[in-house]
């Protein structure tokens, strides 16, 4: 049985995933401005985004207040909610919705967190399939080089100090991240991700992105997946 | 032997929540499932008092209110952008927060928790809505399987009944206008409610509910729900207990003490009953 949903809609969903500092929001922003001068409708969806569960997130983070299941629970709505009202609409009308980061975050997260992975993932059997999901392939080290030092301190539950690894929150996070970076790795068989070697230049992995992305979705733009162009022709005729 | 003692300890449906010792949990759980405007609330609020009238400390705990989610919920049922998936998900995450964080630090420190409303309703409500019944089924798996679930049943008529007569209105959510069918309101309310009622019936003999008919007026109910909670929790007042507890200490002690007969169980729940 499949993890997901099939998508039968119009639209086409490309997802990145990867450990924090794997380089994939850049790719996929790099990626994204490509497909909309192809002429593609191309729009965004970021983990952990929606309006309706933000204020309970951001209140049960603040006050620590999450077990692993309720992280995992509210992580779910968070996407349920941004799956109903934004990417299936958008899917309907044809569009390219890019998703920063999909349920195999929530699979690989909530499992190093504790929670049952077949539960993890009947959690989210209401997702629909990716048309393409690129996971971002990276060492430990390399990854946490990029971002320890030049970012904002670390939070709480980013560095998994709700696990208790460390009470060193740098030290948490490199343990809480090496054991994230083992699900996704033990994940790219069952789903079927586009390895994209993230040591590899900026301009070397955008280059691979675009050539599987091509062979996806085909030199010509299939019928019925509208790019913005072809609507604003269409309404001025 | 009373019944109760031989209830096996608090376990889960299907998943175990992480970092929980299921052997500790020494108190019993009693939840109160049904339709809404069956007149669970009012029941709760009786049987509370009821029950500490024995000496047992009772939590109630109902839908929404956890610290976690509850406001949240609130919130976003007023909007009216609140799909079906992320209620059903909202509510879930309400029900593990008060899980976790209330019912089972009760269920450790050997409370009585009543529950108004369990996984039931939010299945129910899925299951209504078309959701999967599986996926719902598998997401509420890290229940605790309760000590009773008593479903006060009724019939459309008997709810709308109390709607028209205790509110004076019909409800949004409890309409399933989300759902868009029927022309109005009450056309709304009853084929939603109806849908639910059917979907509780389905759930009866695979939880194991203990059915009550509660067309019956709310005194009848109690006396029923009195009834079935005494299966299950002890139901001795506090000065029979003291006086078996001291002769059982007494027994351990090794001397001998002739110990007054306490009143079977069954005239002390008549008792309580008026």
């Amino acid at each position: 049985m499949s993890v997901f949903l099939q998508n039968r809609l119009p639209g086409r969903l490309i997802v990145v995933e990867g450990i924090d500092g794997s380089g994939k929001s850049t790719q996929m922003s790099l990626l994204s401005q490509w497909l909309r001068r192809r002429g593609y409708a191309v729009t965004f969806s970021e983990w952990n985004s929606s309006p309706l569960v933000h204020e309970t997130t951001r209140r049960g983070k603040k006050k620590e207040m999450f077990t692993p299941t309720s992280f995992s629970l509210i992580h779910a709505t968070d996407f349920a909610d941004r799956l109903e009202q934004y990417i299936i609409p958008l899917l309907k009308a044809g569009a390219v919705v890019c998703a920063d980061r999909y349920a195999y975050t929530a699979f690989a997260r909530d499992v190093v967190r504790g929670v049952d992975r077949s539960w993890v993932r009947n959690l989210y059997r209401f997702a629909l399939k990716p048309s393409l999901a690129f996971y971002f392939k990276v060492p430990l080290d390399v990854a946490l080089g990029r971002i320890l030092g030049g970012r904002d301190a670390l939070k709480y539950y980013e560095a998994g100090m709700d696990l208790g690894l460390s009470r060193n929150i740098e030290e948490s996070f490199r343990l809480f991240q090496g054991r994230i970076l083992e699900e996704y790795e033990a994940m790219i068989n069952e789903m079927g991700f586009h390895v994209i070697d993230a040591t590899k230049s900026i301009e070397a992995q955008q280059k691979e992105m675009r050539r599987i992305v091509l062979q996806e979705f085909g030199r010509v733009r299939p019928p019925g997946v509208l790019g913005t162009e072809v609507r604003v022709a269409e309404l001025s005729q | 032997m009373p019944s109760y003692r031989n209830k096996p300890p608090l376990s889960y449906y299907r998943t175990p929540l992480p970092g929980v010792d299921y052997s500790e949990l020494q108190g019993k759980l009693i939840v109160i499932e049904g339709p809404d405007a069956v007149g669970r609330s009012t029941q709760v609020r009786r049987l509370k008092p009821w029950l500490e009238e024995y000496g047992h400390a009772v939590l109630d705990t109902g839908m929404a209110r956890s610290a976690l989610a509850g406001k949240g919920i609130k919130e976003a049922k007023e909007g009216n952008t609140l799909g079906p998936i992320t209620m059903t998900l909202y509510y879930a995450t309400d029900f593990a927060d008060r899980l976790e964080n209330e019912i089972i630090p009760a269920l450790r420190a050997g409370f009585v928790v009543l529950t108004d409303r369990y996984i039931f309703s939010i299945m129910a409500r899925a299951i209504a809505r078309g959701e999967n019944r599986a996926w719902i089924e598998r997401t509420a798996g890290f229940a605790l399987v309760p000590h009773a679930v008593l479903y006060m049943r009724a019939e459309v008529k008997d709810l709308i009944s109390r709607v028209v007569v205790g509110r004076g209105a019909f409800d949004y959510w409890e309409s399933g206008l989300d759902l868009h069918f029927g022309t109005d309101m009450y056309e709304s309310f009853v084929r939603y409610q109806s849908r639910l009622i059917q979907v509780f019936d389905s759930l009866a003999v695979p939880y194991n509910f203990h059915t009550i008919d509660a067309s019956q007026s709310a005194d009848r109910v109690f006396v029923s729900l009195q009834r079935a909670i005494s299966r299950v929790v002890e139901m001795e007042s506090p000065a029979h207990r003291a006086v078996r507890l001291k002769a059982a200490r007494a027994a351990k002690s090794g001397l001998k003490v002739v110990p007054k007969a306490a009143p079977a169980a069954k005239t002390v729940r008549k008792a309580s009953a008026r």
